[in-house]
């Protein structure tokens, strides 16, 4: 079947199966590696992206599904070689080790911000709940988005 | 790597188009909404539906709003939006308590509450909220609608009063005054199923709980509907002994299983547990001081 959706701005249509995982469609169809492909069963969040601007499993979403929506990958997130400010707190902060959960992460965490710009350290944690991180314990990704919080707080203040 | 068995696909454009389909194409066509309890059972082939019925855009069935002496809150209402609904939180806290612990809030971005009252797994808790609320169910189908109480829902574990070729539409919950609730679950983790959990809502008037409804979820193969405690709370002033007493018969009335998550004495011993939590918040609540 024929699926279009918008992926990271850019229009795409390819035939399909209707049984293809999102996270099929954008690791294998599109090419577009950064997001991660983990557990498989919607429990590591390695696999998140954003559909109409919410964090979403594509482990767990059809392809058919986001046909006719919006969906944004990791890729999107550095725009000609500036870092989202998520991505520079995760760098700041040193937010990761072997990096597999952190697609899944900075695009969570990008979420909360658009929706919560000054998250209390018990959101942050709340809302990375659904993913899993074996490297860092968790507490230098709460470090890092209250970076990021503050980053763009002081940045539009200054504008 | 994890990929269903191949089916065919079909956007429903109308919530009639979808039943006509769904009739059309027999028991072996199912609908999809959030897809996060029926694609990982198509993964692992206990489920194995050979068309697919997207129901996800009809808009029309995403609302929380009252009408006269109900809320009524459309199937394919997102998990997030119950957490977030003003109204849920102001008459039916439990919804709220419940939310805060189901999956993981990226999960409750896609899954609704028509899909978890349809998949009917005994360890969801919104089967057991809307038991408690005393929630009625429309069910729509080719010749109209009917509604149908909890009581009548589940008809055995994974098995509901939805029919071949019906879908379930709406969610009616009673607004009566004097009403207090709450949900109380232990799981393991973030997102892991719960070990127990407990709904309770209450209704008083004049210092007295006039109706109750208390329903577990994890500790059976399906819902348990705890009549008899209900039975014990009716007409009488709320006390610690009260909520002692249903907390006894709770424990009594599930069947747990022993697993990974617990032996059977331990499961039954946090059944009670909670019940009576639930209770003691649900009453407290009802008498306006939150606990």
């Amino acid at each position: 079947m024929e699926v279009t959706m918008t992926v990271n701005g850019t229009r795409v249509s390819h035939d399909v199966e209707p049984r293809m995982l999102l996270v099929h469609f954008i690791r294998e169809t599109l090419g577009l590696t950064g997001t991660h492909w983990g557990c498989d069963t919607s429990n590591c969040g390695a696999c998140v992206v954003q559909v109409d601007g919410r964090p979403v499993k594509s482990c767990t979403t059809l392809a058919a599904m986001c046909s006719g929506h919006d969906v944004r990958t990791v890729e999107s997130l550095e725009v000609d070689g500036q870092l989202d400010p998520i991505q520079m707190g995760f760098h700041e902060r040193h937010a990761l080790q072997c990096g597999f959960c952190t697609p899944g992460m900075l695009m969570t965490t990008r979420a909360l911000l658009d929706e919560n710009p000054d998250p209390t350290d018990h959101e942050i944690r709340v809302a990375i709940s659904g993913g899993i991180c074996r490297c860092t314990g968790y507490k230098n990704i709460v470090s890092a988005v209250r970076w990021a919080a503050d980053y763009e707080a002081a940045t539009a203040k200054e504008a | 790597m994890q990929t269903p068995a191949a089916f065919e696909y079909e956007r429903a454009t109308s919530l009639d188009g979808a039943i006509a389909s769904l009739q059309r194409l027999g028991p072996e066509a199912r609908v999809i909404a959030g897809g996060h309890s029926l694609l990982p059972m198509m993964k692992l082939r206990l489920a194995n539906p050979e068309h697919l019925i997207d129901i996800n855009d009809l808009a029309e069935l995403a609302y929380i709003r009252r009408e006269g002496d109900e809320i009524r809150v459309g199937a394919l209402t997102r998990h997030v939006d119950l957490l977030k609904s003003a109204l849920l939180a102001e008459h039916l806290p439990l919804f709220r308590d419940a939310e805060e612990v189901i999956a993981d809030p990226v999960v409750r971005n896609r899954g609704t509450i028509g899909g978890s009252l349809c998949q009917a797994d005994a360890a969801e808790d919104l089967s057991a909220v809307c038991t408690a609320a005393r929630a009625h169910v429309v069910i729509r189908g080719g010749d109209g609608e009917r509604v149908v109480g909890m009581e009548g829902f589940h008809v055995g574990p994974f098995m509901t009063a939805v029919g071949a070729g019906e879908i379930l539409t709406e969610v009616r919950l009673p607004v009566r005054p004097g009403a207090g609730s709450a949900h109380e679950k232990v799981e393991r983790r973030a997102g892991d199923w719960a070990i127990a959990a407990a709904s309770a809502a209450v209704w008083m008037r004049g210092g007295v709980i006039s109706d109750a409804g208390i329903a577990l979820s994890a500790v059976g193969l399906t819902t348990i509907h705890l009549t008899r405690a209900e039975e014990l709370l009716r007409g009488q002033a709320p006390s610690e002994e009260l909520f002692a007493k249903a907390r006894e018969i709770a424990a009594e009335d599930c069947s747990p299983m022993a697993d990974g998550r617990g032996p059977v004495d331990y499961k039954r011993h946090l059944a009670g547990v909670l019940t009576q939590r639930a209770l003691r918040r649900a009453v407290a609540r009802a008498m306006k001081q939150e606990a």
